[in-house]
């Protein structure tokens, strides 16, 4: 589904991606953890497409070259990425948002237009998936939510738009452990054999709920170690810094 | 009249990415730009007072007016142009512009089926529904192209409430004494430079009369095109709410596409007896020029309520997105005591446009309330001035006011002011004023853009969301139009 070679991104001539390599199949779960500032949230805005980066090397998703396509023709072609900061966006409805949103990624997907009712039905089915108050859904996007209320709005967001690769740029980050079993919950129900996740985080608490198949190690913009599982039980256990004295 | 309003463009240094996204857009053209084929009868180029004696004459005016017509233009040969405006205006030449454009077959018309087809299908192009579905939709509406006004639609169905709405023509002849009664005294011809000319050389406009505890049962609503070339426009609108009334008006404006500029002048007064209510909308879409500033409609209008009555109350609600120069300020005199006056506006300048646009909130009465909401949105090469007055009198014990005026910034050639005015003369008043100013920031188009909407949808939607408290006063099915508008409006723009 993703197969990323050599990719290196850099900004204002500072190398932060230093020839990364990642193969993602359908139905995985790929986690990826590192120090900070070891280029995680760099890989995901730089598949996502933020401008501002400087980028060579090749990532092909589902056959195209993904780093010729523009931020929304990535969404177009099922690419989501969960905000580690989500923006906030006033006077613009969740529901609003939502339904322009949906609406271009099916048109652009083959998929007619969904009926106000149609619409409202699948919102209100995924916005319990992460026991959003429905409220939540005619309130501008993001403002004035909590930081847990954010983040379960990009995974709302998620579910609505139904992506084939779904990337978690430190969902866990500031929730509490409530939050974090929803948010884990809401990603699980998701899973399928045809869709795949790449989540990064700092934590294991998130890995103990989602159950990576492969776990990646990041660090100084390359991929240093991959594993199952008990790779992240054992950085959370010892840190990073015996693997770096092991890599050294 | 052939003003060239060509700035030279600021050197543009290094942009960031957000002005590298923004720029990307192509030009849009103007959607309301074609010229229809109507035979004109049009009074030759100049002003002077045989033209007005000309324009009077046509009109079958009674002398009375004739002689305030006189007296208007009179006055406004002794006055200089107004330059305190952040607005750059090329000298106007007064005498090269016809004061009198009218449709030739353009008689007193008995039912839409008399219109000229040639004219029906120029409101058509408009997307204005003069016939069947307007009148389901329970919208009143009077047509003004050029000088006259051309249809008004539903008018028996409000004259059975007593309610008058018609051309401003037909009022001096059917109703004189009601104009007479009203005419230039909330915006008097001495008002200022352009007031004056129009009480000059005024062709028509809409008038509206609510009678006695009436609640008008239908929007009511006037569309003007300028549609004949070197003329000028200068209608005149007047609104009188008796006791107990209610009105909502809405007023939208087009004009064809020309490389020359052509000024409209229009006055708009207000008159709320006790414990009525107006609320005036206006979308305005006049022809707004190209991208480096050629041609587009000096809009230089004078708009002013008056809550005589106790507890009475006045709403302008304005979408400014056309027009080469915009300078307005509809205001509201809060005479009666309890009196109520709000303006909320989302006024764009994009390409070349400039406007200067704002409000006037006048309290003399007890117990006096205003409300101030701008939103202005700045792009392209777009320069964006509120002004707004907030003055207590003496007189005007316990007034409140609260102003909000926002900036939105696109790209780095565009400029938004804010010119804020109070006078407070009565100790016990409390006035709050906030203002911000916001660029779109690159991370917001980003965020939207990742959840599968382009460019320009999400600028439409940020755009649409940042005017939302001024679009949601306006009538549901105007408030349609004025977002597409608006969206529009900022396509191509930036850049």
């Amino acid at each position: 589904m993703l197969e990323i070679i050599d990719l290196h991104a850099s900004v204002d001539d500072k190398p932060i991606l230093k020839g990364l390599n990642l193969q993602i199949r359908p139905g995985e779960v790929h986690a990826i953890m590192g120090p900070n500032g070891s280029g995680k949230s760099t890989l995901s805005h730089v598949l996502a497409g933020r401008p501002g980066y400087d980028v060579r090397g090749s990532v092909r998703f589902n056959g195209q070259d993904l780093l010729d396509l523009a931020p929304e023709e990535r969404a177009w072609a099922g690419l989501f990425l969960a905000f580690q900061y989500p923006v906030e966006i006033p006077g613009v409805s969740n529901t609003n948002f939502m339904r322009s949103a949906l609406n271009q990624v099916r048109s652009h997907r083959g998929l007619p237009a969904l009926e106000a009712g149609d619409f409202l039905k699948i919102m209100r089915e995924k916005a319990g998936l992460v026991q959003l108050d429905p409220s939540f859904l005619s309130r501008p996007v993001n403002l004035g939510f909590s930081g847990g209320e954010k983040k379960r709005n990009e995974i709302f967001q998620m579910a609505m738009l139904d992506p084939q690769l779904a990337i978690l740029d430190e969902t866990d980050s500031g929730l509490d452990i409530d939050a974090l079993r929803i948010v884990a919950e809401g990603v699980r129900k998701l899973r399928r054999e045809d869709n795949s996740f790449l989540v990064i985080t700092h934590y294991q608490r998130l890995l103990d709920h989602l159950r990576p198949d492969i776990v990646h190690v990041l660090m100084d913009g390359k991929i240093v170690r991959t594993g199952n599982d008990t790779l992240a039980l054992e950085l959370e256990e010892k840190g990073y810094d015996w693997l770096k004295a092991e890599l050294a | 009249m052939r003003g060239d309003l060509t700035n030279p463009v600021p050197e543009v240094n290094e942009h960031s990415q957000e002005e590298v996204l923004l720029n990307q857009w192509a030009e849009q053209d103007y959607a309301f730009g074609f010229v229809s084929d109507i035979e004109q009868d049009i009074v030759p180029k100049g002003l002077n007072e045989e033209v007005i004696r000309w324009i009077s004459a046509r009109k079958e005016e009674p002398s009375w007016l004739l002689d305030w017509r006189l007296k208007a233009y009179r006055h406004w040969l002794s006055m200089p142009t107004p330059e305190w405006a952040h607005l750059e205006i090329p000298a106007i030449d007064f005498q090269d512009i016809s004061y009198y454009a009218a449709p030739k077959a353009a008689a007193k018309l008995n039912s839409l089926d008399e219109l000229d087809p040639e004219i029906k299908s120029t409101y058509d192009k408009l997307g204005i529904p003069l016939e069947e579905q307007l009148i389901l939709a329970g919208v009143a509406v009077d047509a003004v192209l050029d000088s006259v006004s051309v249809v008004t639609t539903y008018k028996e169905k409000l004259a059975e409430k007593g309610i008058i709405f018609c051309s401003f023509s037909e009022a001096v002849r059917e109703h004189p004494d009601l104009v007479r009664k009203h005419l230039g005294k909330v915006v008097p011809y001495t008002d200022n430079y352009y007031a004056a000319l129009n009480s000059a050389v005024f062709s028509d406009g809409s008038f509206v009369y609510i009678p006695q505890g009436v609640r008008c049962p239908m929007e009511l609503s006037t569309y003007f095109r300028i549609n004949a070339a070197g003329t000028g426009q200068f209608e005149r609108t007047l609104i009188v709410a008796d006791d107990d009334a209610y009105v909502s008006y809405l007023e939208g404006c087009t004009a064809p596409k020309r490389d020359e500029n052509q000024l409209h002048a229009a006055v708009v007064e207000l008159v709320a007896m006790n414990r009525s209510e107006i609320r005036y909308a206006t979308v305005q879409n006049w022809y707004p020029g190209d991208a480096q500033g050629i041609g587009g409609i000096y809009n230089f209008v004078t708009k002013r309520g008056l809550c005589q009555g106790l507890a009475s109350k006045i709403s302008w609600t304005q979408v400014e997105t056309g027009s080469a120069i915009t300078w307005k300020y509809p205001s509201v005199v809060l005479m009666g005591d309890r009196s109520t006056g709000e303006f909320y506006s989302v006024a764009l300048a994009a390409r070349a446009q400039q406007a200067d646009t704002g409000t006037k909130m006048i309290h003399i009465g007890k117990n006096t309330t205003s409300r101030i909401v701008s939103k202005g949105i700045s792009a392209g090469r777009g320069q964006n001035a509120y002004r707004g007055l907030v003055k207590v009198r003496e007189t005007a014990t316990n007034a409140r006011n609260y102003s909000q005026c926002d900036s939105l910034l696109m790209g780095d050639r565009c400029g938004a002011h804010t010119y804020p005015y109070f006078e407070i003369n009565c100790p016990d008043a409390q006035v709050e004023h906030e203002a911000t100013t916001s660029k779109i920031e690159e991370d917001l188009l980003y965020y939207c853009q990742q959840r599968g909407l382009p460019t320009e949808e999400a600028i439409a939607l940020i755009v649409n969301g940042y005017a939302k408290e001024v679009l949601d006063k306006l009538p549901m099915e105007f408030a349609v139009e004025a977002r597409k508008l608006l969206a529009i409006s900022l396509e191509g723009s930036v850049g």
